[in-house]
Formats: C-alpha cells, sequence, structure tokens
C-alpha cells in the first residue's frame, strides 16, 4: 500500500534556534495519528510545515495525490498547493476565529469551500451547508447567522464542517478540542471519531493533551525541543513508554 | 495460533534513578486453536504483563510473539493495528470509552471496523447485550453512567461481538453474578468450539476448571521467581 503522506527528514529553523529536525513518518489511509509534547517542543512548527503554511528548511513532504501519485508538496507550485489545501486536505485550527470567516453566515463558510472546488448551484450549496450543520449538531435555522454568534464550541464545530463538506482525504488538526470546556470537548470528539471513520479520513492531530489522543489517535509521535524523541502504537506510547521524557509526561497527568 | 518464543520484559524508570526492573525472562508458550489457556501466577508475577506484551501494549525486550503469523514484538504500528482489527481481541477489566457513545455503537464498534453491514453488527450486538441482561432501555444511552457490573458486562459484549481467532481474557468473570458468569462461560465454550485460541486469567477455579484446557504458571518466567 502507497501512503497517503510520506515525511522525509523534516526540518524548520527559526535562525539559529531549531523549530523542529529529522521528523520522518508514512501515514496510511485511514490513520489518524497524534503529535504530543509540552509548548515549545516543535509540534505546531511541524504541523504547519506538512500542512504547507511554514516552508520548510530541509526535508519532503509526499502527498499520494488522486490525479498524479505521490508529488512532494514542498516543491509544487504554490496554485497547487492551494488547491490541494482547499480539496484533498483540510486544517482545523485551534481557535476557530483563525478557521472561519467572521463576517460571513454559517451557511456561507461552508459554501465558500464548495464554490472554490467549482460548485456554482446556490440550491445545492445551500442543501449542502444544510446538511453539514446538521452533522455538526448545528440547527438549521442558524444557517443566516454570523459565527460570531455562536458560542466557542459551535465555532469549531462549524470549522469543522467548513472544512469536511469537500471530502478531503487528509486533515491537520492544530489543538481541536483546546480550550473548550470538557462536555463540549467530549461532544466533538465523539464527532470527530464518527466522522473519521464514515468518511475513512486520515489525520494528524497537534495536541497536549493524552487523553484526547488515546481516544482518537492509531499511532502518537512525542515531540521535545523539535525532535521526535518516541513514536508508536499509542496505547504502547501510553502504557509502556520508553523514552524518559515521555515517561516524564504520562505520570505527569492527574487522575480524575 | 499464539506463539510466544523466549520472551522478556523489563521497565527502565529513567526518572527515578534510571532503576531496570526485569519482570519477565524466557516466557515460551503455544496455543493452539481452539484451546483456551489459563495463566496462573501470585498478583505481581507477571500475567497482566504477559497479556499486555502479546497484546503489543507492552513493548517486549527480547523474543519473539507470534500471533496468526504476526510478530507482535517486531511490527509496525499499522500491522498491529489492523491484528487487532481482524485477529485479536481482549476483553480488559475496564471499559474505555469515547464520552456520548450509545451503549449498542459500543458493542457494535468491532464489528463495523472489519466491515460488516451496518444492521446485521447492530442486531448482533442487541444478541449479546440481552445475553448478558443489560437492560433493553439502557441501550440507548452511554455505558460511561453504568455501574460498575454493568460496564463488565458491555465490555464483554464488544469482546466477544467479532469472532477473533485469538483472544485475550482478564478475569472475564469478575464482578459478576451466577447467570451472568453462567453467560460468558458459554461465550467462552462457544468462541473454542469455532476454533478460537484463548488465554485467560481466571482468579475463580471454578471457572478456571470448566473452560481451560491447561494452565501455564507465569511465575516460571518471573526473574528470581523460578520455582
Amino acid at each position: 500500500m502507497t501512503p497517503l503522506l510520506s515525511v522525509q527528514n523534516i526540518r524548520k529553523t527559526y535562525g539559529t534556534r531549531i523549530g523542529c529536525t529529522d521528523v520522518s513518518f508514512d501515514l496510511y489511509p485511514g490513520e489518524v495519528m497524534g503529535i504530543v509534547g509540552e509548548s515549545g517542543s516543535g509540534k505546531s512548527t511541524l504541523l504547519n510545515c506538512l500542512a504547507g503554511h511554514l516552508e520548510p528548511d530541509e526535508g519532503r513532504v509526499v502527498f499520494d495525490t488522486r490525479t498524479d501519485g505521490p508529488v512532494d508538496t514542498v516543491t509544487m507550485s504554490k496554485p497547487e498547493r492551494r488547491m490541494l489545501g482547499r480539496t484533498d486536505w483540510a486544517f482545523v485550527h485551534q481557535h476557530a476565529r483563525d478557521g472561519l470567516r467572521m463576517t460571513v453566515s454559517a451557511g456561507g463558510n461552508i459554501g465558500e469551500r464548495l464554490m472554490a472546488v467549482g460548485d456554482r448551484h446556490y440550491g445545492d450549496i445551500r442543501d449542502k451547508a444544510i446538511d453539514w450543520l446538521g452533522r455538526v449538531e448545528i440547527e438549521a435555522n442558524r444557517v443566516d447567522d454570523r459565527p460570531t454568534a455562536f458560542s466557542g464550541g459551535m465555532q469549531q464545530r462549524l470549522q469543522i464542517a467548513r472544512n469536511l463538506v469537500t471530502g478531503p482525504r487528509l486533515v491537520f488538526m492544530d489543538e481541536p478540542t483546546g480550550g473548550l470546556d470538557v462536555s463540549v470537548q467530549a461532544r466533538l470528539l465523539d464527532l470527530l471519531r464518527g466522522l473519521v471513520r464514515e468518511m475513512g479520513l486520515s489525520a494528524i492531530i497537534v495536541t497536549h493533551d493524552l487523553a484526547v489522543v488515546r481516544l482518537l489517535a492509531d499511532r502518537l509521535m512525542v515531540m521535545k525541543d523539535g525532535h521526535v524523541v518516541e513514536s508508536g502504537l499509542t496505547d504502547q506510547v501510553l502504557d509502556d513508554p520508553q523514552h524518559a521524557y515521555t515517561q516524564l509526561l504520562v505520570s505527569s497527568v492527574l487522575q480524575v | 495460533m499464539i506463539e510466544l518464543n523466549n520472551v522478556s520484559k523489563s521497565f527502565t524508570l529513567h526518572n527515578q534513578g534510571s532503576a531496570a526492573i526485569p519482570v519477565m525472562e524466557g516466557a515460551t508458550l503455544s496455543v493452539a486453536p481452539g484451546e483456551c489457556v489459563a495463566l496462573t501466577g501470585a498478583s505481581g508475577a507477571g500475567k497482566s504483563t504477559l497479556m499486555r506484551v502479546i497484546y503489543g501494549n507492552y513493548l517486549a525486550a527480547s523474543g519473539q510473539v507470534m500471533v496468526g503469523g504476526v510478530d507482535v514484538a517486531q511490527a509496525e504500528p499499522r500491522e498491529i493495528l489492523a491484528l487487532r482489527r481482524d485477529t485479536l481481541g481482549y476483553v480488559s477489566q475496564f471499559l474505555r470509552v469515547v464520552p456520548r457513545v450509545p451503549t449498542l455503537e459500543v458493542v457494535a464498534e468491532p464489528l463495523l471496523a472489519v466491515g460488516c453491514d451496518r444492521q446485521a453488527a447492530l442486531d448482533k450486538a442487541a444478541g449479546l447485550l440481552a445475553r448478558l441482561n443489560i437492560p433493553e432501555r439502557l441501550w440507548t444511552l452511554s455505558p460511561t453512567t453504568f455501574s460498575g457490573g454493568e460496564q463488565q458486562r458491555v465490555n464483554i459484549a464488544r469482546g466477544f461481538a467479532h469472532d477473533y481467532p485469538a483472544m485475550l481474557l482478564d478475569e472475564p468473570t469478575a464482578s459478576l453474578d451466577v447467570q451472568n458468569r453462567e453467560t460468558v462461560l458459554s461465550l467462552i465454550e462457544e468462541a473454542k468450539a469455532r476454533g478460537a485460541a484463548i488465554i485467560g486469567i481466571f482468579h475463580d477455579v471454578g471457572a478456571r476448571e470448566r473452560v481451560c484446557d491447561r494452565e501455564i504458571n507465569v511465575s516460571d518466567f518471573t526473574p528470581g521467581m523460578a520455582a
């Protein structure tokens, strides 16, 4: 089987400081990978390099495209990468405001992505938008409201709907449940898990919440100071951590 | 079906003076299809550790852990995931689920994961929950609020939903009443009859004698404890 995403020796520095270095892994269709580590460990830098928001200094990010097979997205042209970002890739930001257009209605936020891939029939777009609002548990009568009128949890769900409406194959998520209260988190986790299974999505989730990765991720990568210190099956890394830092991380979680 | 060859396991605690604690050495065993083997030994001898090494959530330090032709000690994460989905089932003592997911879905999930038709999966899940005396009015609720015994039975229903060729059972009859214990023992006997290779931990001697074909004392594999 061809990996959906093959990451090879990614390195990104900020001047003399290391953002992340020597990161390599393969992600296969349907797999969910978690990236954990404390703030400043380079996990967001890595995610942004993978998603094409930052240009890595070294390395390749090879994506198995629908039309041309595996292509290095670091060296592909900007318009091509932008197209990928609107079709096969999706990016869920930690703050929904970064991923939404706050001055456009909820329906418009979802419709915009459909129009970007060539949908032109207003009625179809509106129907799809309402269908997706339902899937993320937002009532249809909110379709014309702006996200500014939504709660934080609703904004996050709207952001997910906007991202998934075009049927991407790979979703990047940066702390998708960060800043939400626990009951909203649980709802979002359940939603994400269902969508991942039904749509056969692959996903890369950056988080510092070990409970989130245990429930969502098949595989786990632990980062510290820009390096990957440990990776493997999620429950193996959490139940039998090998690296000193991972042991510290796992033993620092408060039990409830 | 399950074959361990000279498996060892140790824990290195980096944050506690790098203490290295050997917990298992020279573990060798083999379980054939249709056979049920009980792990015995005192508390702390390493019964659960051995189970976890087989399931892949503990990393074996050396040796071979063959399950259905895959060496769990060496396999890539996605090979282990595929093994767990199709071949190797594990009924732990604790139910771990995503909050808000209804009980019926929790039990049907392993079947949906192997591509079973949705209605067929839900029907089979319903049948198992009924056999394990979980009242139907609870099926649409999340099991997170259930009593300990109910959660245990939901966990067992989930573990037996898909017909795994190999199964690991960690105290499946603990905290069950007589009637439910009987149901679980029948489920184990049915699994054996269809050819499943089973490794179990049973503190319940009656249960062990009824379903297990032989016993393996894990103290034989415990460094410094060998008889």
